[in-house]
């Protein structure tokens, strides 16, 4: 099942105690690369591509980054615009400020505020939505625009920048599905969980970044 | 627009599916893990795995389950039955189950919910909730599978187990459970009005239409049967496309994922 292209990539998976990796590691290895899982800020040196995964509370996770020192090295990684897939909270982790219990700082790598979703509708935000693509870029490659995924959220990512947005969810609000920026790219929904187009996301994102690497 | 969900249950005792009819005679549908990539594969949308198994030193055998269903399966699942203690569900998580459910260890240990929200977060927290509309009309709360009385009112516990932090609650009437003639409308009516929470209709599933009238009239966010999909008599598409027809969001497309990969 491995795929040759992506056989020499170095995908690090970020562990950073935010609990259960397992479904995103699985879900990396059955599009045909081969992920290592690690905590210390040195193994993105190395990588190719970086995941940042997360379920949980900005608070907790953000706690969790700087306990592991790796604030500072994801700073660097990104600024230096090399590939970066954030799920979840590894995309409201991104965010200025989150506003899950209290007021919180995150990574500012992304403009925008982590708000509450509106009430007057079930929160958690669980289940599959259909995501409407903006734009189509190679993320989407094989994905039908209207296409469902899964989300389990009750906060959501108020962009300051929309152009970065590049697909949507309703729920209330239109919730940010998809941000894009250079080679960063991160997702509300989660792909490991969102059957076979979820699968492609990491598929198309993993491929995308393996002709960079091999350019490089 | 967020869709309707249709999960599918699969009592599993010592690695084996079963169903209890009313909780009672148990029959054999196969091993949950072929099941549950099958079911992933026509379109399900979650798969629920209640481990039935009195003993404990089963455990192992719930975890290897576990783990094979997250290496094939890659849509969300959870796993209950015996979890007592934030180490149990930390056990589930950890092997690959996105949620798990609690019920009569909930009842007995109501701290169990808030320690389980806090550590895990509240989304992976599905409190099970089995209750009984009595010839008063009083809705009460049992445990045990369904057979000990609580004295605990349900709309009350729902309530509470919100508030402790349940990110679901699954909702099993047992005046319909088994029975296949459709859910218990009011009761899953009177829970999710009460509760900010999703709530998933359970226990009476016998048609597509039954889960129609538990999304509309009963205001369900989901809807979890284990028979009729387990014998192949209501293929899960066909359930979805009537749903559809009803007018309720479905998540129809069910890609292959050799053909999408």
């Amino acid at each position: 099942m491995s795929d040759p292209r992506l056989a020499d990539l170095d995908v690090i998976i970020l562990d950073y105690g935010a609990g259960n990796l397992r479904s995103v590691v699985r879900a990396v290895e059955r599009v045909g690369a081969r992920p290592d899982v690690a905590s210390v800020p040195a193994a993105l040196d190395e990588a190719d591509v970086v995941i940042l995964p997360g379920v949980g509370a900005a608070a907790d996770t953000m706690h969790n980054l700087r306990q592991r020192q790796l604030v500072e090295p994801i700073h660097e990684y990104l600024a230096a615009d090399r590939p970066f897939l954030g799920v979840c909270m590894g995309l409201q982790a991104l965010m200025t400020v989150s506003e899950e219990g209290g007021e919180h700082a995150c990574l500012d790598v992304l403009e925008g505020r982590v708000v509450r979703l509106p009430e007057g509708r079930k929160i958690p935000h669980m289940g599959w939505n259909r995501v409407e693509q903006r734009r189509r870029t190679p993320l989407f490659d094989g994905i039908p625009d209207g296409a469902h995924f899964y989300f389990v959220h009750s906060y959501y990512c108020d962009m300051a920048e929309p152009e970065d947005v590049v697909a949507v969810a309703d729920y209330g609000a239109e919730v940010t599905a998809v941000v894009q920026r250079g080679k960063l790219a991160a997702t509300q929904f989660h792909p490991e969980k969102s059957g076979a187009y979820g699968l492609r996301i990491y598929r198309n994102f993993l491929i995308e970044h393996s002709a960079n690497g091999v350019s490089r | 627009m967020l869709t309707k969900r249709i999960i599918a249950c699969f009592d599993v005792d010592a690695g084996r599916v079963v169903k209890g009819i009313s909780f009672v005679e148990l029959r054999d549908a196969g091993d949950p893990v072929e099941l549950a990539t099958l079911y992933d594969h026509e379109g399900i949308d979650e798969l629920v795995f209640l481990d039935i198994t009195a003993s404990h030193e089963n455990r192992n055998t719930v975890v290897d389950m576990v783990r094979r269903t997250a290496d094939r399966v890659f849509i969300p699942f959870t796993v209950g039955g015996g979890l007592r203690s934030d180490d149990d569900m930390r056990l589930m998580l950890e092997s690959g189950a996105d949620k798990i459910t609690i019920n009569t260890a909930a009842v007995e240990r109501p701290d169990l919910i808030s320690e389980g929200a806090q550590r895990f977060g509240s989304q992976c927290i599905v409190v099970a909730i089995d209750a009984r509309t009595e010839p008063d009309g009083s809705m009460q709360v049992y445990t045990h599978g369904g057979r000990r009385p609580t004295g605990i009112d349900a709309i009350e516990w729902a309530t509470e187990v919100v508030e402790r932090g349940a990110g679901e609650i699954m909702l099993t009437s047992m005046n319909t459970d088994g029975h296949q003639d459709g859910y218990d409308i009011p009761l899953t009516r009177a829970v999710s009005d009460a509760v900010s929470v999703p709530v998933i209709a359970s226990g009476g599933a016998g048609n597509a239409q039954h889960m129609i009238d538990a999304i509309t009239e009963g205001q369900a966010d989901a809807v979890l049967a284990a028979s009729i999909f387990h014998f192949g008599t209501h293929p899960i598409l066909d359930v979805k496309r009537q749903m559809q027809a009803a007018g309720i969001p479905m998540r129809m497309e069910h890609a292959d994922y050799d053909d999408v990969l």
